[in-house]
């Protein structure tokens, strides 16, 4: 079901539950906090997530970007995760404490599809 | 049903004297009662001798929350719209809010646009819920401002002026398109399983439920099982937002609306990467933004559409 990647633990990717607490719970920040370096952000720009798919050791947080006109939310396919509705130049951030292999969409905009792959 | 004669035997002064029959409480047989629906200017009628037996008028994706270049000021072409509803020389039956009341569903533009939608001068408002009025709750939010009366996840039915009416919900459980469900499906199924094949049905929904352009999302997965059930009837007008521009669409009986927004400007189908907001040169906006008037009626066996700019 995952394009290309699964996480590296020879048990195949552990994928958290709904409800579950092994990620932690996901923030939101206003407009206009800086969009973070190196190798845990994703911005959301022309309905695209970049990278569509992220490779981060376990226990990094994520930051999504948005920089479209129109709002985005990240929200995972197995239900782990899901933000409010990012506004434009909005965050969002999110702590992945379990390796795995989430999917992702934006729920306003479902034909744009993401991946973070946290590896141990 | 009318037991008096055989109304496809009625001459046309004959149906102007029944024009006594108005309202709701009287039911006049449609009887292989196809709904000619068109855009106005088109095909006019002779409607206003007998006069419309329902008239209501379609709003749709005002964004309220929504503060990007193109549209700044999306309260005051919302509010512009419902002033223009208001200034109509009658008053319509009700209204139908397509969805996308706000723009990221949070409990303060809830709150602002349910009180601008109680400024309307009409005995009832009816709304279902855009994507944006459920990014992150499967709807909770929307239910609790405007779900009362409705069924399941917010849909329901009724019936005016001898009109089978279904407000839809396909906002939910999105996978890359519109999406129904199961429940629903069956609401649908049963709810029209009583009535008369010449019962004209007009069905609500957001987002479109026929192709319009899947690769943005414009499409119902699950459309084809529901418009089944609707297929014995022998007039169907199927009236969406979530395109925000005017676009119309004949498949068999089924007619499909796209109604415009009181917001912003969306690209035609494929103009562009993406279904972005387009910035329109100063003074262009308004042309592209507007309310739609719906009327029906008995006899004639007309839906007629009037698409208003805002003026």
């Amino acid at each position: 079901m995952t394009p290309g990647m699964v996480g590296q633990g020879s048990a195949g990717p552990a994928t958290p539950t709904p409800g579950s607490t092994a990620a932690s719970a996901g923030t939101t920040s206003a407009p206009a906090a800086p969009a973070p370096q190196g190798g845990t952000a994703v911005t959301m720009s022309n309905f695209k997530f970049d990278p569509a798919t992220l490779t981060v050791p376990v226990g990094s947080t994520v930051t999504w970007t948005n920089q479209d006109e129109e709002p985005h939310t990240v929200a995972a396919k197995d239900g782990s995760f899901h933000s409010p509705g990012i506004d434009t130049h909005g965050t969002y951030s999110f702590t992945f404490a379990m390796a795995g292999t989430f999917d992702y969409v934006c729920s306003i905009h479902p034909f744009m599809t993401g991946t973070v792959v946290v590896t141990q | 049903m009318s037991s008096e004669r055989d109304p496809n035997g009625m001459t046309r002064r004959q149906l102007i004297r029944h024009s006594a029959w108005f309202g709701s409480a009287v039911v006049l047989t449609v009887v292989g009662g196809e709904v000619i629906s068109h855009i106005a200017g088109s095909t006019g009628t002779t409607k206003q001798q007998a006069g419309p037996t329902l008239r209501f008028v379609q709003l749709s994706d005002s964004h309220i929350g929504f503060n990007g270049p193109a549209n700044p000021h999306v309260v005051d072409t919302f509010t512009h719209a419902i002033n223009q509803v208001n200034s109509l020389d009658y008053t319509p039956d009700f209204v139908i809010h397509t969805g996308d009341l706000t723009h990221l569903a949070t409990p303060e533009q809830f709150d602002q646009v349910k009180q601008m939608l109680a400024g309307l001068k009409t005995p009832h408002v009816f709304t279902v819920p855009g994507e944006h009025d459920s990014t992150d709750d499967a709807g909770q939010k929307y239910r609790a401002a405007f779900g009362a009366g409705t069924r399941g996840d917010g849909w329901y039915s009724f019936d005016v002026a001898g009109v089978h009416v279904i407000g839809l919900v396909n906002t939910l459980h999105l996978q890359k398109l519109g999406h129904l469900g199961t429940d629903q499906l069956e609401f649908i199924e049963k709810d029209v399983a009583g009535l008369s094949s010449d019962t004209p049905i007009i069905v609500f929904s957001h987002i479109p439920l026929f192709a319009m352009y899947p690769d943005w999302g414009w499409g119902t997965d699950d459309a084809t099982q529901a418009l089944s059930y609707l297929r014995r009837f022998s007039s169907v007008t199927c009236l969406n937002g979530h395109v925000h521009q005017l676009f119309s669409k004949t498949e068999g009986n089924v007619t499909f609306y796209s109604g415009t927004t009181t917001a912003y400007p969306l690209p035609h189908p494929g103009d562009g990467p993406a279904p972005k907001p387009v910035t329109l040169p100063a003074g262009a906006l308004h042309d592209v933004l507007g309310i739609r008037e719906v009327s029906y009626t008995q006899g004639q066996q007309s839906l007629a559409l009037k698409e208003r700019k805002l003026q």
